[in-house]
């Protein structure tokens, strides 16, 4: 990765900054003196940022441990502290399968989060560096979403394993399988519809198709990305934990970090459920979707 | 994690707070906080949260508690009131213009459900007898026309799009077509895009100085963090929004966005999407919302429950019956069917102060049983109910016929009441010593 990933991701999370940092900058050069109302007021920031009170909690928490140890002169170095705590979080190492091509990637999520986008982007990816793909229209429910991912398969030359709107995923996604087996392709990924966590039968649904998929590996490794949208605020753990528990979750892509939403809950759930962030969407672009690096997206947050 | 289980410290501070009359500062203060973790677990906006306990607070300090409500109980009750005024008190209906067609535009951030939504949207008016016209305006994402269709198909209604015309060509055409084909409402389902985007903004903008609708409707994600404040103010400032749809509420989110949203642009939640199916949105209901943001729908319930049916002086003279031993099957039925109203005994039990859910644990009650024991006493005579003695053999066989249950069940009912009166009677007496008389049974 060059400097021109960093500068994207850094003017795709500008607003984000702005919103997020920008306003513990704001608190940390108010208070000279390091007291209560510092620490209070740097959490109300952390839950503004969708971090959750449980995380900011611990994040304070863990930041009174280090200032306690290491007597800081000024608030200017709790800034530091904090930056280095939050990396530590993030820095969860992402799924090493995701580079050894021939590979399946599930993709899973809630309604609307831009799991369909993100494949196409994903797929993208994968075409930059020379790897042939595969997609699989996995989402037999929503209208026109066949179409959507069609649309896209033919924007970037990759041919789309569907059926018809209302078929069987799992018919599908058996389809898909053998054919990419049967072609070698190195990169099969997996579209499945929007489901809501909550919908028990939905869930069993999703497991079916990860058993299928699973079944008809080869020689395949198989990830499973969940993709979240950075507006979403605390129902984004919930979601996490409940993918997690059904199919299991390799790690996260987090999409729409180009709004002003700061998508802080992932750090929520990477402290609490231990899952990377993967990728991060930071525009509509089909290269808009970057490898997250837990130091860059720091950097790009505090500077 | 310290918040784990955010609803059961909240009633554990919430029961600390005791005593009577009227509410102190450090009562509401204490039980604002708890207040506050839990509307800020729910999403709502900090800023707004902020505001919000502040009016609160206001109007709780030095207010009569209710009797039979806990101080806490009170500030709670308090603080629902106000959260059910904050997001509009009654249920919003859609505009409609003198003048047919109703322009309405949807808007939204990606992913929002502002296609489903315009479907949804399009079959609930053609059930209430109107003729809407579906526009698909999205020319963006990829198959949001072919979408629509789909939608429009289902639902049996017509669709309008245009090829190779923008957005704001595809709307003026869309209403010109309504009038033509004298549809009454014109439904624009525009593509998802950031409030921060300029150029998109300016496109909707375009698109109502065009069509001027008489609705411009955003639709929201009920799972939306913080930033909802951010988005709803961009957009109703640049647009002027009449209302708001919140979608995704079948989730378990807590919904708090909903009340930021209301406070950042005052304007009223019209609709909510509950479900992936086309008859699954339901116009908004404020107080259902303000209950679920507040996440304490069993103290919600209970303090509903003691205002509307439990009357303090019914149960003192109840309880002074039962310590004079008239207790009788009347009152046996009186208490029954109060319970009833009560709602299923079980869940009425947790709610009680002092009782832990744990300690419910597998505390099951019959419901069934309880309309057999209503139908057995509703088969005895006036004297049967008031002296159950005289109730021999053949009255038994008789009630049993009335009320098409067996002897056996009679039987177990006449022993039930008489095990009942006596445990009654200890409890009351044991009550006497200045312990308040709450529920009898």
């Amino acid at each position: 990765m060059g400097a021109g990933i960093f500068s994207r991701l850094k003017a795709g999370l500008a607003k984000t900054k702005e919103r997020f940092i920008g306003s513990l900058e704001d608190v940390l050069s108010f208070h000279q003196q390091i007291s209560p109302e510092l620490y209070e007021e740097l959490e109300e920031v952390l839950v503004s940022a969708d971090v959750g009170i449980d995380t900011a909690t611990l994040l304070i928490e863990k930041l009174q441990e280090r200032v306690k140890k290491e007597k800081p002169q000024s608030t200017a170095g709790i800034m530091e502290y904090l930056k280095e705590i939050i990396i530590e979080i993030l820095s969860v190492p992402p799924p090493a399968a995701l580079k050894e091509a021939p590979l399946a990637i599930l993709v899973v999520g809630v309604n609307g989060v831009g799991k369909t986008t993100s494949i196409a982007k994903l797929a993208d990816f994968y075409q930059q560096e020379g790897k042939s793909g595969l997609l699989v229209a996995g989402d037999t429910f929503r209208a026109g979403a066949i179409d959507q991912l069609k649309v896209w398969g033919e924007r970037l030359q990759i041919d789309v394993i569907h059926h018809q709107e209302g078929a069987d995923p799992g018919a599908v996604v058996f389809d898909g399988m053998a054919a990419a087996n049967a072609r070698r392709t190195d990169v099969v990924i997996i579209d499945t519809a929007g489901r809501l966590h909550t919908k028990v039968n939905l869930m069993s649904e999703l497991k079916k198709v990860h058993r299928i998929v699973h079944q008809n590996l080869g020689s395949r490794n198989l990830v499973n990305l969940l993709v979240l949208d950075a507006t979403t605020g605390q129902n984004a753990l919930a979601q996490a934990k409940t993918f997690q528990e059904a199919v299991g979750v390799d790690g996260i892509i987090l999409t729409k970090l180009d709004g002003t939403a700061k998508g802080g809950i992932t750090l929520a759930i990477s402290a609490q459920l231990g899952l990377p962030l993967v990728w991060v969407g930071v525009g509509e672009g089909l290269g808009d979707l970057r490898p997250f690096v837990a130091e860059e997206f720091v950097e790009a947050l505090f500077s | 994690m310290l918040f784990s289980n955010l609803s059961e410290r909240l009633q554990d501070t919430l029961r600390r707070l005791r005593g009577k009359g009227r509410l102190t500062e450090k009562d509401v203060d204490e039980a604002l906080r708890e207040v506050k973790l839990a509307l800020l677990e729910a999403d709502v906006n900090f800023k707004v949260v902020r505001i919000f306990i502040n009016r609160v607070k206001e109007r709780a300090v030095g207010q009569d508690v209710v009797r039979s409500l806990t101080p806490g109980q009170m500030v709670v009750k308090i603080v629902h009131e106000e959260l059910t005024r904050l997001m509009g008190e009654k249920a919003e209906k859609l505009a409609v213009s003198a003048q047919p067609p109703t322009v309405v535009l949807i808007v939204g951030l990606q992913g929002a459900g502002k296609t489903s939504t315009v479907g949804k949207l399009g079959g609930l008016l053609k059930k209430e007898g109107r003729r809407p016209l579906l526009v698909a305006a999205d020319i963006y994402r990829p198959a949001a026309i072919r979408q629509l269709q789909i939608l429009g198909e289902k639902a049996g209604l017509p669709v309008y799009s245009a090829e190779g015309k923008n957005p704001v060509e595809i709307a003026v055409g869309a209403v010109a077509r309504a009038r033509e084909t004298n549809r009454d409402y014109v439904l624009i389902d525009t593509a998802g895009r950031l409030h921060i985007n300029e150029e998109l903004m300016g496109e909707l903008e375009e698109i109502r100085q065009a069509v001027n609708p008489d609705e411009i409707l955003l639709v929201v994600d009920a799972m939306t963090g913080q930033d909802a404040v951010n988005v709803a103010q961009s957009f109703h400032e640049q647009l002027a929004l009449t209302g708001l749809i919140l979608t995704k509420l079948d989730s378990d989110t807590r919904g708090g966005a909903a009340l930021s949203i209301r406070e950042a642009t005052g304007q009223p939640i019209k609709f909510v999407g509950v479900g992936e199916k086309m008859e699954n949105i339901e116009v908004f209901h404020p107080e259902r919302l303000a209950s679920r943001i507040l996440g304490m729908g069993d103290i919600l319930s209970f303090i509903e429950k003691v205002e509307s049916s439990i009357k303090e002086d019914q149960a003192l003279e109840m309880m002074k019956r039962i310590q004079k031993d008239q207790f009788t099957l009347e009152d046996f039925l009186g208490q029954l069917r109060q319970m009833k109203k009560l709602g299923p005994l079980d869940q009425l039990l947790s709610m009680l102060p002092g009782i832990k859910p744990q300690q419910l644990k597998g505390v099951q009650i019959d419901e069934k049983e309880m309309k057999h024991i209503e139908a057995i006493i509703q088969s005895m005579t006036p004297q049967e109910r008031r002296e159950p003695q005289i109730i021999n053999a053949s009255r038994r066989r008789r009630i049993a016929r009335g009320s098409g249950v067996s002897v056996q069940e009679v039987n177990r009912l006449l022993n039930q009441f008489e095990q009942s009166k006596k445990m009654m009677k200890q409890l009351a007496n044991l009550g006497k010593g200045g312990l308040k008389p709450r529920f009898p049974f």
